[in-house]
């Protein structure tokens, strides 16, 4: 009976907010949509590169779709053409030294040269291995040929010295020239490799974009309900409804209970938002079960709920409430898989296991990208649901504050 | 007569600050106590030990006969707080309406109740307006409103006619009288002296102390002056005295 009366009353407040309900429903769709068109472009990146007195040979191997060559006859320094000419690198080559110098203002150019060179290096090396396995053919073949004739002349004279056991003798030709055959194609084959590469998870189109969107989905939602519901109890505590609602029979838990129905609802309909914009405008492809999806997203609102309301306790104003963001929302972006925790410092990656965001991130990230089951995501619901009940409790131990009873 | 709120040697605050201390309190069924004193002299501390929202460092507080703090009891209490606690994107209805569930009204009385209690404070035709665009004095009567809508023993209304027009504030005394004479209980408190006197019984309170206790007429009677106004002053200074004495 209360509870139905502080949800309805949630929901009629939220549905009056027109601007609120906005944020809600429209910014995640926005934020998506943009990142979708930042990540869609794969490796288009190209670094220009300074030439001087290099080999030709070489400027050709270094060549490639990510590199555009400049070649300099100045005398000026490498530090002084790129400066002038902004390169992302200068090469020069005095006898058979290279000297590489980088720009450095942007790691993932001075990677494409520096991945280039190296590239470069072993495609001439290979190609001056496989000629000189090709001059020791010829060498062989020669030689063979001169034991082969030596051969038959052998077995022609053996011919004539015993006529009786000629028979035997085409076998002990044809040996040698099976393991002729052999060698060749052994020595051949290393030069020219041809690769098929198969995609375990998603396709050669696959784009940064496609390990962001789970991560995404999970994070406006945990975002938008910390940040609204968060406010929202900040101002029932600041206009002083909150201490006039304790002043009435309600129960804690019911004042807590109404909030996270509430405000599960509008989280329940941007998650539906989300992913059915995902799928129609993204055409994002989701291995697992949307109802997973569901869930997860639903775990995550509540965790947020419950933090937003716990956070807010201890900010006096919806300005303080924003300063809580780049304290308690930023730093779960960053452990959410956006970057792999396993690249991480080791001493840095338990930090993970105490964000609600990492454990939505992954399971989002397994649904959709691997096609996980309820049974493989089990142990990320369990965390969540820790989280959960552990903010409760903060919650409903800080309403104390209030009333004692 | 049944006694309905018994205060008896409290002392009370926050942390090592100490707010009220001794104070003794009776109030009788269909009262009116004023507690009257300066800001920060205790009146609220005092009134939300007497909800239940604070436990009572020491002493103890009974309500309707029953021990202070207690959660179910506060169905039985209507209360106005100092500042208006309203939803401003509901309407007075809305409001009404919710506050009247959460104080457990089943809502087929609500709907009898609510015309009753905006026709006390002259809401009727604003019931249906956002609290957003009512006036300053408006709030105030709809806190009131609230306050009465479920109809309880115990009325416990902190200083309920600031901003209150006098001709309103004439006709909100007289529903309180109408209401007391029912049998039930009314708690204010004021610094304004003409509600003062409006009081059955008075408790004056300064710097955490209660300075005075009694009838208007009789407190007028005790401290040989004119107005209870009067009798503030005299007291405090009484008090400021013996302070120095001590």
């Amino acid at each position: 009976m209360r509870i139905i009366a502080m949800i309805k009353r949630v929901l009629r407040e939220m549905v009056r907010d027109k601007r609120t309900l906005a944020l809600m429903f429209l910014a995640p769709l926005f934020i998506l949509t943009l990142m979708y068109f930042l990540f869609q472009s794969n490796t288009t990146q190209t670094a220009s590169l300074g030439v001087r007195g290099v080999d030709t040979t070489l400027v050709n191997a270094v060549k490639n779709k990510h590199i555009k060559i400049h070649h300099i006859s100045n005398q000026a320094s490498a530090e002084t053409n790129i400066r002038n000419h902004n390169y992302a690198g200068f090469i020069s080559q005095s006898g058979d030294k290279l000297t590489l110098t980088l720009q450095n203002a942007d790691q993932s150019k001075s990677a494409i040269l520096k991945q280039s060179l190296q590239a470069a290096q072993i495609k001439l090396r290979t190609q001056a291995a496989a000629t000189a396995i090709k001059s020791q053919q010829r060498a062989l073949k020669a030689q063979q040929q001169i034991i082969q004739k030596l051969q038959t002349s052998l077995a022609m004279a053996s011919r004539g010295a015993r006529s009786s056991r000629s028979q035997a003798a085409p076998k002990s030709t044809a040996l040698p020239n099976k393991s002729r055959a052999t060698l060749a194609k052994q020595s051949v084959k290393p030069v020219n490799y041809s690769a098929t590469t198969h995609y375990l998870y998603g396709s050669s189109d696959s784009t940064f974009f496609d390990t962001l969107l789970p991560i995404m989905i999970g994070f406006v939602v945990f975002f938008f309900v910390f940040l609204i519901s968060g406010i929202a109890l900040l101002r029932e505590r600041t206009t002083g409804t909150l201490n006039r609602l304790l002043a009435t029979p309600v129960k804690r838990g019911e004042i807590i209970s109404g909030y996270l129905a509430g405000y599960g609802i509008f989280a329940l309909i941007q998650t539906l938002l989300i992913v059915v914009f995902s799928i129609y405008a993204f055409k994002i492809q989701i291995l697992g079960s949307v109802w997973n999806m569901f869930l997860i997203n639903i775990l995550l609102a509540i965790v947020a709920l419950t933090m937003g309301l716990f956070i807010s306790t201890f900010a006096s104003s919806e300005f303080q409430m924003v300063q809580f963001i780049p304290v308690v929302v930023i730093p779960q972006i960053f452990f959410s898989g956006i970057i792999p925790i396993s690249q991480m410092a080791g001493w840095l990656q338990p930090v993970a296991k105490i964000m609600p965001l990492y454990y939505g991130a992954t399971a989002m990230s397994n649904v959709i990208e691997k096609g996980s089951n309820f049974t493989d995501i089990f142990g990320d619901v369990i965390a969540l649901l820790i989280f959960f009940a552990l903010f409760l409790v903060l919650n409903l131990v800080s309403m104390r504050r209030y009333r004692q009873v | 007569m049944a006694i309905t709120i018994q205060v008896s040697n409290l002392q009370q605050g926050y942390g090592k600050t100490i707010v009220l201390k001794n104070i003794n309190l009776t109030v009788h069924n269909g009262e009116i106590l004023g507690l009257i004193g300066p800001s920060g002299a205790g009146k609220t501390t005092l009134v939300s030990t007497i909800m239940g929202m604070l436990t009572p460092q020491k002493g103890t507080v009974t309500v309707l006969g029953q021990r202070m703090p207690n959660r179910k009891l506060l169905a039985k209490i209507g209360y106005m707080a100092q500042t208006d606690a309203l939803y401003s994107t509901l309407t007075a209805r809305e409001n009404l309406n919710f506050f009247g569930s959460m104080q457990g009204i089943a809502s087929d009385k609500l709907k009898t109740q609510i015309p009753y209690a905006a026709n006390i404070v002259n809401l009727v035709p604003d019931l249906d307006k956002y609290v957003k665009d009512y006036s300053g004095g408006m709030k105030r009567r709809l806190s009131l409103a609230i306050a009465l809508v479920s109809d309880p023993e115990l009325l416990i209304l902190d200083e309920p006619t600031v901003g209150i027009d006098p001709e309103l504030r004439q006709q909100i005394w007289t529903e309180l009288h109408n209401i007391a004479d029912e049998g039930k209980t009314i708690l204010l408190t004021t610094h304004v002296m003409e509600d003062a006197e409006q009081s059955d019984q008075l408790m004056m309170i300064r710097n955490g102390a209660a300075i005075a206790q009694g009838t208007p007429d009789q407190l007028v009677k005790d401290y040989q002056v004119k107005t209870v106004e009067e009798v503030f002053l005299k007291a405090g200074r009484m008090q400021d005295e013996n302070n120095r004495n001590d």
